[in-house]
């Protein structure tokens, strides 16, 4: 009888677990249906229409207008600027770490390399308002206050970990014998490196390219704090813009009662935020994947 | 000629691993208190084999068998057998040491702690000693039980493996190629320890090394490519081989 | 020839050249952001400042209710994610069997991983705060940023069981050991330290965050502290605080970076040196624990 009370703790063990395992579940689930309710009861006021379009975003204005262009620009820009930024350096030091150093001093400058992506966002925040914002108007006399350039900038330098440390993951994850392969047919380093590493390592690379879109898209303290909360439809990083993330903050911040217009914008925006991340995230994945099945 | 008991038979044995077969139809007794060697080139499944014997195969997603495999006349494969039963009374020891990463006294008292198997702690620690004085190993770390087991060397690691499987009672004792991963002189150890064992156990053994068959086993099975090609008395398989397979791979012409 | 050999002498120490650069124009940034900060707000950091409420005079405000709130937060978060996230990790790495199940799970937890952390701000705020009426509360603000860092658990637990060797795992079930048996007793010991380093990880990035809480409607002008979960009659705890508002560290700083005054960017910068000290000392911890893990597996 002993026997099957093990059993029975086994099986019961087994099913909680897995009840933990599936709220992951529950909480895409409720993510969507959140979502998804108050963007619909926003459309009902709203036309589809008008919010792709209209190249204004008031709605808590006396004239309101809904279009995302302003934020959803906003967005695109600032992540566009962290991205050039986190790429080049992030890829580099990739290369650097995990063909050029030994292996000793790889696992000590991981780690610290990390610590960028530690350091919490609002301190990025303040770093871009009050350090790097400054410092950019001796470059560009004419730059405003607030502007997409510097956060975008310090995002990047945020975003950098994530492409080092993941394409280095990539490249080491190519197997040793591609890489005498080159070696044997008399390619130096370099050669090697951007003839079989990097195209091997590709689908690793850009996974990491895509997670780092995808953070930049949803960052949201940086560009509250560095880009403002206006939202001007500009493709002039050095004036204030207002992104997705940061209208969300603004309307967060006053006290917008729950059923009205203005409560429901947070969620139109916020649907919309999480559909680009969404794709994002799932192009990562199976980009990860599939260096992963390769090389197993 | 003495009496033999047969502990473990193979009835038309097969298993595959998703459709693909690693074992054909094998027909095999193993004897009582014998030390029975399962001998071939890699991947002729004899290790195969040696893991249906305590099912250690089931943690294989799509592992399947057919036929029977009888221990004590009681098929291994039937439904009704408690996995957990099975392997108390089938003990195992690995090709690489693989102690637990805690003390040499917690390595051992692992199994008798799982099955309950001992009332209280001068119980407990008496019953360690036994198996660590049947293994051999008392002498040597008698001082010092609270040491980690990766403190041992690789061959009092083995020991200490095969303690391990002791302390619960087992009847039969599997070991897949025990002595690898070691030096002759704990090889040699080692292979002493087997020989005093079978007074107590039926052992079955899967090695690599010829020599090491023919010097401790008192059967010998030859496995090529999922069939068992001959099984006699080792004297004789290595002396006289029926089958020009056998003879080939045991003068060293393939393998 | 000789051009030829210039360029080729260029391309072959430009990964060298311009991978350092990086590295150091990186940690430069990092060593600059911190020099920033330390030099602005220093002055600020003296007893007053941790144990005063925010104010609309900057030399009296401090930090008091926000380093309070924070602990409470952390306290809380730690103990829901732990469980939660182990006990996922466990499941998926030990249990739970190749196929479509499977897929889905991770598919998932993937994607979670990279949601905008205000989207689980929405979230909390219309399942928590609105649907279960828990208002704007501590256990509110706890719930949201556990589920913001419980993906980081979940795939720290799995790694660290994953490093765990199988020979392990078939020297438990040898000797009969049921799958739980030898799960709680072999492979969660030696992987330990490993899930510990992601638990606390996940605590360095939940102390951080800020906009999921502001999105819950954590208030950013707090001038009392939470009721304490101590009291002097039996049961000498009380889960009171759960209940009342809160804020936080980050939130102070937002609060005091969004004003135009020099006075409260000295504010700002102080509570920054704080906010930093914590997370960068938690994320050595967490460090330091893997690293012992990593040396710990090598062993075999």
């Amino acid at each position: 009888m002993k026997i099957n009370k093990n059993k029975i703790i086994e099986k019961i063990t087994e099913g909680a677990l897995f009840i933990s395992a599936s709220l992951s579940i529950f909480v895409t689930i409720g993510i969507i249906i959140v979502l998804l309710f108050e963007t619909i009861e926003f459309f009902k006021e709203v036309p589809l229409i008008k919010f792709f379009t209209e190249k204004q975003w008031t709605p808590l204005f006396e004239d309101k207008h809904f279009g995302i262009l302003p934020l959803l620009n906003a967005t695109i820009l600032t992540s566009l600027i962290s991205m050039i930024v986190a790429i080049s350096f992030g890829l580099t030091i990739a290369v650097f770490i995990s063909e050029y150093i030994k292996p000793e001093k790889r696992m000590i400058l991981k780690p610290i390399m990390e610590i960028l992506a530690v350091v919490p966002t609002v301190v990025y925040g303040y770093f871009a308002l009050l350090f790097v914002t400054p410092l950019l108007q001796k470059i560009f006399p004419d730059i405003s206050t607030f502007n997409a350039l510097s956060p975008g900038i310090v995002m990047g330098f945020m975003i950098i970990p994530i492409i080092a440390t993941m394409s280095d993951d990539a490249m080491q994850a190519v197997p040793k014998w591609l890489r005498e392969g080159g070696y044997a047919l008399g390619a130096n380093k370099f050669q090697v490196t951007t003839g079989v590493v990097i195209p091997s390592a590709l689908s690793g690379i850009m996974a990491s390219f895509i997670l780092g879109v995808s953070r930049a898209v949803g960052e949201t303290m940086i560009v509250t704090i560095a880009a403002g909360q206006m939202p001007n439809f500009t493709f002039n990083v050095l004036e204030p813009m207002e992104t997705i993330t940061a209208y969300i903050v603004q309307v967060s911040l006053g006290d917008t009662p729950a059923g009205t217009l203005e409560f429901k914008t947070i969620f139109a925006a916020g649907m919309t935020l999480f559909v680009l991340t969404f794709v994002l995230n799932i192009i990562s994945y199976f980009l990860k994947s599939k260096y992963r099945e390769r090389y197993r | 000629m003495e009496e033999k008991n047969i502990r473990i038979e193979a009835k038309n044995f097969s298993a595959y691993y998703n459709d693909k077969i690693a074992l054909k139809e094998v027909n095999f007794k193993i004897y009582s208190n014998k030390i029975t060697a399962i001998i071939g080139p890699s991947g002729c499944g004899k290790s195969t084999f040696l893991r249906s014997i305590n099912r250690m195969n089931d943690l294989i997603e799509n592992f399947s068998v057919t036929g029977e495999l009888l221990l004590d006349n009681k098929n291994i494969y039937e439904k009704e057998t408690d996995v957990i039963d099975l392997r108390k009374r089938v003990g195992m020891v690995f090709q690489k040491p693989n102690p637990f990463p805690k003390s040499i006294f917690e390595n051992i008292a692992y199994g008798l702690k799982i099955h309950k198997m001992y009332q209280n702690y001068d119980d407990l620690y008496m019953k360690i000693e036994n198996s660590l004085k049947e293994a051999a190993l008392w002498d040597e770390v008698k001082d010092d039980l609270n040491k980690s087991a990766f403190d041992l060397s690789g061959g009092q690691q083995q020991r200490l493996c095969i303690a391990r499987a002791l302390v619960i009672k087992p009847e039969v004792i599997l070991m897949d190629e025990p002595t690898a991963s070691l030096d002759p002189i704990s090889t040699a150890k080692i292979e002493e320890l087997i020989v005093k064992l079978k007074e107590h156990y039926t052992i079955v053994i899967v090695t690599h090394n010829m020599q090491q068959a023919a010097r401790v086993s008192d059967y010998s099975a030859f496995f090529m490519q999922g069939e068992m090609i001959e099984y006699d008395e080792t004297a004789k398989i290595f002396t006289a081989p029926s089958n020009k397979l056998t003879e080939e791979y045991i003068t060293g012409r393939f393998g | 020839m000789k051009e030829k050999k210039l360029i080729y002498k260029i391309r072959d120490n430009f990964f060298p050249v311009a991978g350092l650069f990086a590295t150091i124009i990186s940690l430069g940034v990092l060593f600059v952001l911190i020099i920033d900060v330390f030099k602005d707000g220093y002055l600020r950091l003296n007893w007053q400042f941790l144990t005063s409420y925010p104010s609309r005079i900057p030399e009296k405000a401090g930090i008091l209710s926000a380093w309070v709130g924070t602990l409470w937060i952390m306290v809380l978060t730690a103990f829901l994610i732990f469980p939660i996230g182990v006990a996922s990790g466990i499941y998926l790495e030990e249990y739970a069997k190749p196929g479509k199940i499977k897929d889905f799970l991770e598919i998932n937890i993937s994607n979670l991983a990279g949601v905008p952390s205000i989207i689980y701000g929405l979230l909390g705020l219309q399942i928590f705060v609105y649907s279960f009426k828990m208002d704007r509360s501590i256990l509110a603000g706890a719930l949201t940023l556990s589920l913001v860092v419980l993906p980081i658990v979940i795939v720290a637990t799995r790694e660290s069981l994953k490093a765990v060797p199988i020979s392990l795992r078939e020297a438990s079930f040898a000797l009969g050991a049921n799958k739980l048996q030898t799960v709680i007793f072999q492979v969660l010991p030696s992987a330990f330290s490993g899930i510990l380093s992601g638990v606390i990880l996940a605590m360095s990035r939940a102390i951080g965050e800020t906009a999921p809480l502001i999105t819950i409607g954590a208030l950013t002008y707090i001038a009392f502290l939470p009721t304490g979960p101590f009291t002097t009659e039996f049961p000498f705890i009380t889960f009171k605080g759960l209940r009342d508002f809160f804020t936080v560290l980050p939130i102070q700083v937002f609060n005091w970076v969004s004003r135009p005054q020099k006075g409260f960017h000295a504010n700002a910068a102080a509570g920054i040196i704080i906010l930093l000290i914590i997370s960068l000392f938690i994320n050595f911890l967490a460090i330091y624990l893997r690293i012992k893990f990593e040396k710990y597996m090598r062993r075999k």
